[in-house]
C-alpha cells in the first residue's frame, strides 16, 4: 500500500532520473578498476605472447630457461632474471619480516606512548618516500659500503638490492602487523597472564599466533612490493646481461629492471620480448595475490573456529 | 534533490568551461608567445582566433617556413641537436621542433613506421634498416672515449686489450699494466647506439660478445658517473660527455680528440645520422636537414665535441 502511494507521488517520479543517473555513475566507478585490469591483461598478454607464435617464433622454453639477455644478438633469456628477482625478494623477506614483526610488537605491546609517538610517524614517513630516493640512498651509501668488502670490486650487487628492499618493505610489514596485533582481544592477554605466563610468553604464545593471519598478509604484501620494485633496484642491481648469481656479491638483473631499462629504447621483437618479461612478472604477482587470498581465508576460518 | 541537481549542473558547467577555456588559452599562448611576447596574456587570449591564422598565411605567401618537425632517436646527439633546434627555431619562429631521446634503434624504427619526421641515430644503419626511400644524412662524426677512474694508473689501452676486457678474457688491471684489482666492466643497455657502435668498432662479436657479468647502465651520464665513483671501473661514453671526473684513455697511443677521430687515427669513431623517408619528407624537415650540414649547424657540432662532416 505504502509503496504504491509513494510511486504515485510526483516528487518521487521526478527523483527517479537522478536516482538512476547516480546508480550509473556508481556502477561506472566500480567497473573502472575491473575494466583497467582486463585492459592491462589483454594488452600485456597480446603483446607479450606475440614473439612465441608465427613464422619467426622464438622458443618459449629458450626464453624461460635462458641464461643470457642480449637483444642485439637476438638472445632473450630470462631465467637468470627470475632467479635474481626471487633471491632478492627472499632475502628481503628473511631480513624484513623478523625486524618488522618485532618492531610491530614493540609498538603495540611494549613501548611507552611517548616513544610510539616518535616511532609511528617515522615509519609512516618511510612508507611515503619515493622509490627513486631509496635508490639514490642505496647508490650513495650502501653501494660504496659494500664496495669496500666485496671481492668483485663493485658494490652493485644482490646484497645491495636486499638491503634496500628490506628497508622498503618494512613500513608495510610493521603497520599491518601492528594493527593485527592491536586487534587481538584483550581477554587473550588477560587469560594468558592469569595463567601465570610472563609478558614475553604472552606475546609469543598468545598474541602473535592470534594475529598470524594479519602477519601473513603483511608478509605476502611485502613480497609483492619487493618483487615489483623497479626504480630503486635498477640503480643498484648492476643489471648484468647473463649468468646466475653465484653469491650475494654477484650482480643481478631483476625482471622489473629489464623492462624499465630497455622499454624506452626497444622496438619490434625486442619490445615484444620486454612485454613477455612483463607477462612473467604479471604471473608472479597473480600467484602471490591468489596465495594471499587463500591464506587469509583459510587462516581466518581457522582463527574463528579455534 | 533539486538542490543536488543544481549543484551537479553548476559543477558540470564549471568543469566544461574550465576544460574548454584551459584548452584554448593554452594553444593561444603557445602559438602567440613567439610572435608577440610583450602583449598582455588576457589581450592575447581574446584576439587569438584571428591571430593564429594570420602568421601562417603570411608565412606561406612570403615563402618562410612554418610547421612542426618531430625528431626521435639517439640520446648521444642530444647536446648538439638541442643547440641546432634552438638556432633553427630562432631563425624560423613559426617552426616547432620536438625532440625525444628514445635511442637510435627506436628512432630509426619510428622513421620506418612513419611516426616521426626525422630519426636520429648514433650508429650506422643496419642492413635490414636500409630500405628504399630512406634518406640518410651524416651530420657529424663522434668519438667514443674509453673512460676510467682518475685514480687508475693505466693511461693507454690497445684495441686488442679492450676487446679482451669487454669479452671477459682479461679480468684484472695488472694484465694491462695497472694495479692488482678486478676490472669492473661497464656497458650500456641493448639497443643503445653507443653500445652498438662501440661493439662494432672493436669487433666484440668475433670475440664472443659482451662478458655476462658486465654492469649495464642506461645512458651516457650514468656510465660516466659510475666510472667516476669506482676506481676499478672501465666504461665508454660519447666524446661530448667526457669531463674531469673521469680519465679518457689513449687507444693504441692515440689521443681521443676530435682531430684524431676525423683524421681516422683514433679508431673509435662513428657517424651521427639523420634518417627520413624521402617520399613523406616535409619542406620544413628538408630545410632542417640542410641546416644541420650548413656552416651554422656544423658550428654546433664542433662546440659539443663532435667532428664536422666537411
Amino acid at each position: 500500500m505504502k509503496k504504491i502511494a509513494y510511486k504515485d507521488n510526483k516528487i518521487s517520479k521526478r527523483s527517479e532520473f537522478p536516482e538512476k543517473l547516480f546508480h550509473g555513475i556508481f556502477l561506472v566507478c566500480a567497473l573502472a578498476s575491473v575494466l583497467s585490469v582486463i585492459a592491462i591483461i589483454l594488452f600485456v598478454f597480446s603483446k607479450g605472447l606475440k614473439p612465441f607464435f608465427g613464422d619467426d617464433a622464438y622458443s618459449f622454453l629458450k626464453f624461460i630457461t635462458g641464461m643470457k639477455w642480449d637483444p642485439g644478438n637476438d638472445i632473450y633469456g630470462v631465467f637468470y632474471m627470475i632467479a635474481g628477482s626471487v633471491l632478492a625478494t627472499l632475502g628481503a623477506i628473511v631480513l624484513g619480516v623478523p625486524i618488522g614483526l618485532l618492531t610491530a610488537v614493540f609498538i603495540a605491546e611494549i613501548a611507552p606512548k611517548k616513544l610510539v609517538a616518535i616511532i609511528k610517524p617515522a615509519i609512516e614517513l618511510l612508507a611515503g618516500i619515493p622509490s627513486v630516493i631509496y635508490g639514490a640512498f642505496g647508490l650513495g651509501v650502501i653501494v660504496p659500503a659494500i664496495n669496500k668488502i666485496s671481492p668483485t670490486g663493485q658494490g652493485e650487487s644482490l646484497l645491495a638490492v636486499i638491503c634496500v628492499l628490506t628497508i622498503m618493505i618494512l613500513p608495510t610489514i610493521i603497520s599491518l602487523s601492528e594493527s593485527s596485533i592491536r586487534a587481538v582481544p584483550k581477554s587473550y592477554r588477560e587469560a594468558s597472564l592469569g595463567l601465570g605466563a610472563s609478558k614475553t610468553q604472552t606475546i609469543f604464545k598468545a598474541v602473535i599466533p592470534a594475529a598470524r593471519s594479519g602477519i601473513l598478509t603483511a608478509t605476502v604484501l611485502g613480497i609483492g612490493r619487493a618483487i615489483g620494485e623497479t626504480m630503486a633496484v635498477m640503480m643498484i642491481a648492476g643489471n648484468n646481461i647473463g649468468g646466475l648469481p653465484k653469491s650475494i656479491f654477484s650482480k643481478i638483473r631483476p625482471l622489473t629492471t629489464n623492462i624499465a631499462m630497455e622499454m624506452g629504447y626497444a622496438s619490434g621483437k625486442h619490445q615484444d620480448m620486454l612485454f613477455a618479461t612483463g607477462v612473467i612478472l604479471f604471473v608472479f604477482i597473480m600467484v602471490i595475490n591468489i596465495t594471499l587470498i587463500k591464506l587469509t581465508s583459510r587462516l581466518g576460518s581457522q582463527g574463528s573456529s579455534s | 534533490m533539486k538542490r543536488m541537481k543544481k549543484i551537479l549542473i553548476t559543477l558540470l558547467t564549471i568543469a566544461l568551461i574550465g576544460a574548454l577555456g584551459g584548452c584554448s588559452s593554452n594553444s593561444n599562448s603557445e602559438t602567440n608567445t613567439d610572435v608577440t611576447p610583450t602583449t598582455e596574456p588576457t589581450a592575447e587570449a581574446t584576439k587569438a582566433p584571428e591571430a593564429t591564422t594570420e602568421p601562417t598565411e603570411a608565412a606561406e605567401t612570403d615563402g618562410d617556413l612554418s610547421g612542426t618537425i618531430s625528431i626521435t632517436g639517439s640520446t648521444s646527439v642530444e647536446k648538439i641537436l638541442m643547440d641546432m633546434i634552438d638556432e633553427f627555431t630562432a631563425l624560423n619562429p613559426d617552426v616547432n621542433i620536438n625532440y625525444t631521446g628514445t635511442g637510435s634503434s627506436a628512432g630509426i624504427a619510428d622513421t620506418l613506421a612513419g611516426s616521426n619526421d626525422i630519426g636520429a641515430s648514433s650508429r650506422e644503419l643496419k642492413d635490414e634498416e636500409k630500405v628504399d626511400g630512406l634518406k640518410q644524412v651524416i651530420f657529424a662524426y663522434d668519438g667514443i672515449a674509453v673512460a676510467v677512474n682518475p685514480a687508475n694508473t693505466v693511461t693507454d689501452i690497445t684495441l686488442e686489450d679492450l676487446v679482451k676486457i669487454y669479452s671477459g678474457e682479461i679480468t684484472n688491471w695488472n694484465q694491462v699494466g695497472g694495479s692488482d684489482a678486478n676490472i669492473v666492466v661497464v656497458s650500456r643497455e641493448g639497443a643503445s647506439g653507443t653500445r652498438g657502435a662501440f661493439e662494432e668498432l672493436i669487433k666484440l662479436e668475433d670475440a664472443g660478445g659482451l662478458v655476462e657479468d658486465a654492469t649495464v647502465l642506461e645512458g651516457n651520464g650514468n656510465v660516466q658517473q659510475s666510472v667516476a665513483g669506482n676506481a676499478n671501473a672501465i666504461g665508454y661514453v660519447s666524446f661530448s660527455f667526457i669531463d674531469e671526473t673521469v680519465k679518457a684513455l689513449t687507444v693504441g697511443g692515440v689521443e681521443p680528440t676530435a682531430e684524431n677521430a676525423k683524421a681516422g687515427t683514433y679508431s673509435l669513431s662513428r657517424p651521427f645520422i639523420f634518417a627520413s623517408m624521402e617520399a613523406t619528407q616535409t619542406p620544413v624537415a628538408k630545410a632542417f636537414l640542410e641546416f644541420a650540414v650548413s656552416e651554422d649547424g656544423q658550428g654546433f657540432v664542433e662546440d659539443h665535441g663532435g667532428i664536422r662532416v666537411d
